[in-house]
């Protein structure tokens, strides 16, 4: 059976993006093998694992239980948008470094867009809260524990740089 | 694994939705939140020969709420109905209970229609409709709207009265009458997965604090939500446990033996009962 190809159009870390793929092509593939953007991970494929977590018009969504076709037109925020405009690791990134938050870190880039997202909405979480906020993402690593870390320690450095900005401002 | 392969229909209204499934019903599967229907695809558990989204009808994309009750519309997540404060105020078990599906990231997606035409004995939002006496709204080219009871609705394991040229439009919560407090608490092996017993309860009481109605539903206590009506037991709530444990019919799994749910919703229940009275008594 050929397939009948759909033209998608997303904007993918605010850069514009088309590609044609049949209607079955999971988001997730989509980003993965048709756009190269392979940050975006696959586990399960059927919305347990959080793995493949991206944020579509900045909400946080498994991209295996999407359709690509489903998502044109919206905006994707990948792992590899949650960087700082430089290039230099983003807060949720930088965090999970110092607290050690990843081992084999394919579980990584579905954490770092569920924290990035979930930081929005909560910027002052308490460890509790951060466990609650992690609670959709699994790791067979089982780093939770600097997971957590990293999340109170991410909200810390959006404070800081929230600081440094209004102190910059303010000596202008 | 990956999906079958599928014909894409993406309709912008609603009428040309349910032209569609006039059209393809008996071949199609509507699209709404994709976070039950993509499961199964992904595992080949279903390969509809098309696919009917729903997700750019913004016309059903609302939660209202009047003097009624609630009314929620098939593109409504799971997430809108759990923010949106007025409907919490109009009917507390809604947020309760909401809460209790799946993770923050699936509700964002799934939607709480979807999740009543799915009929899974799991899940949350069918045991609310029908402890609330609630209705889903059907729309067909065939048979035009029709209106059915919760009751009606549900009709086995992953089977609800929805018929393949049917449209799920809107479901409607009502408003509980007088002074009923509601209470919704489950038990899940992990936070946020499907529940081994999950109960929700409503107490109404008159001015001076009798109980005048008393009622809990079940999930993963049977093939579709149980309602048992145990206001004859008053206030002793032990004995009203009781009474409603021994009507239900659950069975063993890999995850709990059915005696281990029947002692769950003994437990369960008590305490929601409790709960829900204790919010409302004077
Ligand atoms: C990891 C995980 C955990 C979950 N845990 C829970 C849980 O604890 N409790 C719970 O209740 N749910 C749970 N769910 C399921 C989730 O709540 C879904 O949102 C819900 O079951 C279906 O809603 P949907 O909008 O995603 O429907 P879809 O998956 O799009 O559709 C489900 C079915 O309903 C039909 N359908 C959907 N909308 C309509 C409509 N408007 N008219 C006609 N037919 C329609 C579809 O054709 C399909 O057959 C979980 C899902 C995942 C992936
Ligand atoms: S791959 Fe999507 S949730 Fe596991
Ligand atoms: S770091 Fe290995 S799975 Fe999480």
């Amino acid at each position: 059976m050929t397939e009948q190809l759909h033209q998608i159009t997303v904007t993918v870390n605010g850069v514009a993006r088309r590609a044609d793929a049949p209607a079955r092509r999971l988001l997730a593939d989509f980003l993965r093998m048709d756009l190269g953007l392979t940050g975006t991970h696959l586990g399960c494929e059927h919305g347990v694992c959080g793995a493949c977590t991206v944020l579509m018009d900045g909400v946080p969504v498994r991209a295996c239980l999407i359709f690509a076709v489903s998502a044109d037109g919206h905006a994707i925020t990948t792992v590899e948008g949650c960087c700082d405009s430089g290039g230099e690791l983003g807060p949720v990134q930088q965090a999970f470094q110092e607290c050690h938050g990843l081992q084999c870190g394919f579980c990584t880039p579905g954490f770092i867009t569920t924290i990035t997202a979930y930081l929005e909405e909560n910027p002052k979480p308490t460890e509790e809260e951060a466990r609650e906020a992690i609670g959709g993402n699994l790791c067979r690593c089982t780093g939770y524990q600097n997971i957590v870390a990293a999340v109170l320690r991410a909200a810390e450095i959006l404070r800081e740089r929230d600081a440094d900005q209004a102190g910059a401002g303010g000596a202008a | 694994m990956k999906p079958p392969p599928v014909v894409y229909h993406g309709p912008d209204t609603v009428d040309e939705a349910v032209r569609l499934l006039a059209e393809h019903g008996a071949h199609a599967k509507v699209l709404a939140g994709g976070q039950s229907l993509v499961p199964m695809l992904n595992m080949r558990l279903t390969a509809p020969a098309r696919l009917i989204d729903v997700n750019r009808l913004d016309e059903l994309a609302y939660v209202r709420t009047d003097l009624e009750g609630v009314r929620v519309g098939a593109l409504a997540r799971h997430s809108d109905v759990e923010r949106a404060t007025h409907a919490f105020e109009a009917v507390p078990l809604l947020r309760q209970a909401v809460r209790t599906v799946a993770h923050p990231t699936i509700r964002n997606r799934g939607t709480t229609v979807g999740s009543l035409v799915h009929a899974d004995p799991c899940a949350e939002m069918p045991a609310v409709l029908a402890l609330l006496d609630g209705e889903v709204l059907l729309r067909s080219e065939r048979g035009g709207e029709r209106v059915v009871k919760a009751a009606d609705f549900f009709v086995g394991p992953m089977e609800s009265s929805c018929q393949e040229d049917e449209l799920a439009v809107e479901a409607y919560f009502p408003k509980p009458k007088g002074r009923t407090g509601t209470d919704w608490r489950e038990l899940s092996r992990r936070n946020g997965d499907y529940a081994m017993c999950g109960v929700g309860t409503s107490v109404r009481v008159d001015e001076s604090g009798s109980v005048t109605s008393a009622k809990a539903v079940y999930i993963g206590m049977g093939p579709v939500p149980r309602v048992v009506d145990v206001t004859a037991a008053g206030a002793d709530w032990e004995s009203a446990a009781e009474h409603a444990a021994d009507q239900l019919d659950p069975e063993d799994d890999i995850h709990a033996t059915a005696e281990y749910r029947r002692h769950l919703a003994r437990i369960l229940t008590a305490r929601s009962l409790k709960a829900a009275y204790e919010a409302v008594a004077p």
